[in-house]
């Protein structure tokens, strides 16, 4: 066993990992990164996009040096028919002003950018190796990692180490994940001329757009597609619920095929080239999922806290655990002054994530797992009924024209949706999210 | 753009594959109770596979390490999974 002893090992160099680790070294604190891959980055994924304020808190003006896509200045919200698809569309100048408001990202070099600023700061971060299981004291106290044959000290340990979280676990903090409060995320990053890109989607310079969708990109099932632009490349894929998955005995991997060739999809991505395909997990309980976050001697941060919000037209995870790894360090500086790495003193972390946004967020937003789970409806009924009453709204054959009232109403009772259904699922929608 | 083969699509990403150690085992013995298989649906990169003899295989070496096996399994025991061990596995180059 190596006599040193850090002030804190952090498992997992993502946004939490390296935001914790940023913080902890600047304050001076001995700090060591581990990282199961070969690079920071090597082995994360994201749909993706950025919300900037929290890195913005560590990093002011971080986009000026990190490695980002493009900056998100049109949202676009799709309900997805075989035939066809119904858009809502918003693009704003407000959002081409500094600060940025959110970016498009590509994991591998931002959070290889990430690391290497806690780095700079002082971190030391060992890449390639896997932390298999955490050291304890003879009280089952926990002071330190093992990872194969070494052993490594510290006072706190903070598990960034994502979604499947195996620290977490093995630290009594949580279960086996359930299939209903996990998604399954797939993507393929498409490769594209710049200025393709910029023409398909009405962008200029560094703007960028953000595109989720509903509907027949995953055959009704819960769960959604999502598309983001990047400076060369467009990221493309789906997230669904993983229970969901095998109970309607559809292949996710080829429901991604389906998507990107649908009619209204294709033109987008036409000419391209693959050039990598990717899935992860994405924790969707929201704040009925979430662990305990701290035990003696240990913090847990970011997707493996289950610190991510989907509220089906904005999906959150990178600044909640950004955030949720500054918080995690202020909580060890403030240990290191107490000398005090107990559990009631680790507590201090919880105190910091509910007087944030992260916690106040996931109250707000509590409802809204269940919501998207009760209300199949979101992912089958009403992308038809959508698609159905624009195209009769919009088509003229000679025959005679109706009113909207009654069009509208027709195209209800057709698909079996009664005034009373979709007033409640109105009601508890606009409650949930 | 043409639909893509799983194979065409794991065949873009960069692998490491640790041919000395499985980072993800099958119990055959409990899986062979399993009636519903979720894995074979769920697994994005479709490495879960019933042979002719109607017994899953399981291939590691494509894995992108999702771990969506070991939550849609409703038989404990059945798949052992760990993280391949550091440096091996996928590698992503995008992210």
């Amino acid at each position: 066993m190596s006599e040193e002893r850090f002030d804190c090992i952090i498992v997992g160099a993502g946004p939490a990992g390296s935001a914790a680790a940023l913080t902890l070294a600047r304050a001076g604190l001995e700090v060591l990164v581990i990282e199961r891959g070969l690079q920071a980055g090597s082995k994360n994924m994201t749909g993706g996009r950025l919300y900037a304020h929290a890195l913005q808190k560590i990093i002011p003006n971080f986009w000026e040096e990190a490695p980002v896509e493009r900056r998100v200045v049109k949202e676009t919200i799709t309900m997805i028919t075989p035939s066809g698809s119904v858009s809502l569309d918003y693009k704003s100048q407000r959002y081409n002003q500094e600060p940025y408001h959110s970016f498009t990202v590509l994991r591998a070099q931002f959070d290889q950018w990430l690391a290497t600023k806690a780095e700079e700061a002082g971190a030391v971060i060992a890449t390639g190796v896997r932390v298999d299981d955490l050291l304890r004291d003879d009280q089952g106290k926990i002071i330190g990692v093992i990872a194969g044959e070494d052993q490594m000290l510290a006072n706190v340990v903070i598990a960034a180490d994502g979604v499947n979280s195996l620290l977490a676990q093995k630290a009594g903090l949580r279960g086996e994940l359930k299939d209903i409060h996990v998604a399954t995320g797939v993507k393929e990053v498409i490769e594209l001329p710049r200025q393709v890109i910029e023409d398909r989607f009405q962008l200029t310079g560094e703007e960028g757009a953000a595109q989720l969708f509903v509907g027949r990109c995953t055959q009704g099932i819960q769960g959604g597609g999502f598309l983001y632009t990047n400076k060369n490349t467009i990221s493309i894929g789906l997230v669904i619920t993983s229970g969901a998955i095998g109970k309607s005995k559809i292949k996710i991997a080829d429901l991604i095929e389906e998507f990107k060739t649908h009619p209204n999809i294709a033109p987008l991505v036409t000419g391209g080239k693959v050039v990598e395909y990717s899935a992860h997990l994405v924790p969707e309980g929201g704040l009925n999922m979430l662990p305990a976050l701290y035990t003696d001697g240990l913090l847990i941060a970011g997707d493996a806290a289950g610190l991510v919000l989907n509220t089906g037209y904005m999906v959150r995870g990178m600044d909640l655990a950004i955030y949720s790894g500054i918080a995690a360090a202020q909580t060890v500086i403030k240990a290191k002054e107490k000398e005090d790495y107990s559990k009631t003193s680790l507590s201090h972390y919880q105190e910091l994530l509910k007087n944030s946004f992260v916690m106040k967020d996931l109250e707000t937003y509590k409802n809204a797992p269940a919501f998207m789970e009760q209300t199949t409806r979101i992912f089958t009924t009403y992308p038809q009924l959508a698609d159905n009453i624009l195209y009769k709204l919009f088509t003229v054959y000679g025959t005679p024209a109706q009113h909207l009232l009654p069009m509208v109403m027709g195209e209800l009772k057709k698909n079996n949706i009664s005034i009373f259904d979709l007033v409640k699922d109105g009601i508890k929608g606009v409650r949930a999210l | 753009m043409k639909k893509l083969s799983i194979e065409e699509r794991l065949g873009f990403n960069k692998f490491n594959v640790d041919d000395d150690e499985a980072h993800i085992t099958i119990n055959k013995e409990i899986c062979r109770t399993c009636t519903e298989k979720p894995c074979l649906y769920a697994c994005p990169a479709l490495l879960y596979n019933l042979n002719e003899a109607g017994e899953m295989t399981f291939d590691y070496a494509g894995c992108l390490e999702c771990g969506t096996c070991r939550v849609v399994c409703q038989k404990q025991g059945a798949i052992q999974w760990n993280y391949p061990r550091g440096i091996f596995g996928v590698q992503f180059r995008y992210g």
